[in-house]
């Protein structure tokens, strides 16, 4: 009988939203909802940092090649650190699964240890990624060099120590004879970059000239990213000739040929958009990491105070965890694709 | 204040001591198995070089065991394997047709942006 209705529905039962499809509460249906889009944010700048990537001519830079240091131990530990943040944020993920499933069971105790260690972790995490961006922003002893034939490299092996400067031209602050040893290397690398070194006297700021002491770069190798006239991208300059290319450059007196670290306009590790991809998707997630841990502070305090207890169940806790795997989702998708591959 | 015409999902979720045990037990599984993962990739990415013969079949490796990982974050984490089919599609199934389009139109555009750069620009 179309269009004839059987039976009347009053519209308060109809529109009173008194059943879900899904059967979940209406809070945790919009927390899914959020999440999708904002996967979808950060699929899009994934997908922009593929896009990017596919179509530069020349070579991009390698995970392991930009980011192999540990702090205090040094270089040569390719992604051992990227790894541990991975770790963290997993293991805080799973004090978190546990932290809801203490709320299944109305352990407010339990509740209250795992969300504690969460939070704990989420600080670890952030702490780590402002060590990694320091890092990065800062940069290595070498830079990257740009060749004589205009060959861009990058630069590995152990950078000889400097140990100080003798004013040999008075300027407005030093005097001749003088000796500098504070600040050494900053100013080594600023006047580098500025093209103030020249057959290793060094124009300091205030006008005044240095000689350079400092102990000889070894175990030196070129990496060429992009060709010039002579050296095409892959290759790799070894030995007394990768020294000496190198020395060359620092005191051809010749300004941006060496670039030291990262910002928005140039880096060290390869074309500008690698930097500027770094910063905006580390960046954003870990803005993502910052708000997860406020909000999961602002939810213990709940839990502390008992409010959830007497509410008869955790759904907040549940709530703030499904944002907080999130962002370990997220993670492990940065991980691979701006790390590994 | 429990209103009795209003079905209050948030219990669902409740289960009991020896259930939890259980859950326990799965998530601690999760969690090696997550660990032990990221340990082969970063094994893997320290033996095989971008530049070896194996590398291409490491990188699809790589994102294989990635989306495992997704799999499982989403899945036991966040409790979506446990959710009504109809909520696990409705998630689901718009994001992947999204974001499948955007990987295939951006890296077809990549390429084609790149063959042109190449040809035109220098």
């Amino acid at each position: 009988m179309a269009g004839h209705a059987s039976k009347q529905i009053d519209s308060k039962t109809l529109w009173g939203g008194k059943i879900s499809p899904f059967s979940t509460s209406y809070g945790k249906l919009m927390m899914w909802f959020f999440l999708v889009s904002d996967a979808l944010t950060f699929g899009g700048l994934l997908v922009a940092y593929g896009f990017t990537r596919h179509n530069y001519g020349g070579s991009w830079p390698i995970g392991e090649e930009t980011f192999n240091s540990l702090p205090f131990l040094g270089h040569g530990y390719p992604l051992i650190y990227v790894a541990l943040m991975t770790f963290l944020l997993i293991v805080s993920s799973v004090t978190m699964v546990l932290a809801v499933e203490a709320g299944h069971r109305m352990d407010k105790k339990g509740v209250i240890k795992w969300m504690v260690a969460t939070i704990i972790g989420g600080f670890f995490f952030l702490g780590s990624q402002a060590w990694e961006w320091s890092h990065f922003i800062h940069g290595s002893e070498f830079g990257k060099v740009e060749l004589a034939d205009g060959s861009l490299a990058v630069v590995k092996g152990h950078f000889g120590e400097i140990e100080n400067f003798t004013v040999t031209k008075a300027g407005h602050h030093h005097k001749v004879d003088e000796t500098i040893t504070e600040d050494v290397m900053h100013m080594y690398q600023h006047a580098v970059a500025e093209g103030h070194v020249h057959n290793n006297v060094i124009t300091l700021h205030d006008g005044s000239e240095a000689r350079i002491a400092k102990k000889d770069n070894s175990e030196m190798k070129l990496l060429v990213k992009e060709s010039g006239g002579t050296y095409d991208k892959g290759t790799v300059i070894e030995g007394a000739e990768a020294i000496k290319m190198y020395e060359d450059v620092v005191n051809s007196g010749d300004a941006h040929r060496i670039t030291y670290g990262a910002n928005l306009q140039e880096n060290e590790y390869g074309p500008k958009q690698y930097g500027q991809f770094f910063f905006f998707i580390t960046g954003f997630h870990g803005f993502h990491v910052f708000s997860g841990v406020l909000i999961n502070i602002l939810i213990l305090m709940g839990v502390v105070r008992g409010v959830y207890h007497k509410r008869g169940h955790y759904e907040m806790v549940e709530k703030t965890g499904l944002y907080w795997h999130f962002v370990d989702l997220v993670w492990v998708f940065v991980f691979t694709f701006f790390y590994l591959v | 204040m429990e209103r009795d015409d209003i079905i209050e999902y948030s219990l669902d979720g409740h289960h009991s001591e020896e259930a939890g045990v259980k859950i326990r037990k799965k998530i601690w599984f999760v969690t090696a198995l997550l660990t032990a993962i990221t340990a082969v990739e970063v094994i893997l990415g320290m033996l095989i070089k971008q530049d070896s013969g194996a590398w291409p079949f490491v990188k699809w490796g790589f994102i294989v065991l990635t989306i495992v990982k997704a799999a499982y974050i989403v899945l036991v984490f966040m409790h979506l394997g446990e959710e009504r089919k109809g909520l696990k599609y409705v998630i689901l199934i718009p994001y992947f047709i999204f974001m499948l389009y955007l990987i295939f139109i951006l890296l077809w555009e990549g390429t084609s942006v790149g063959e042109t750069l190449a040809t035109y620009a220098s």
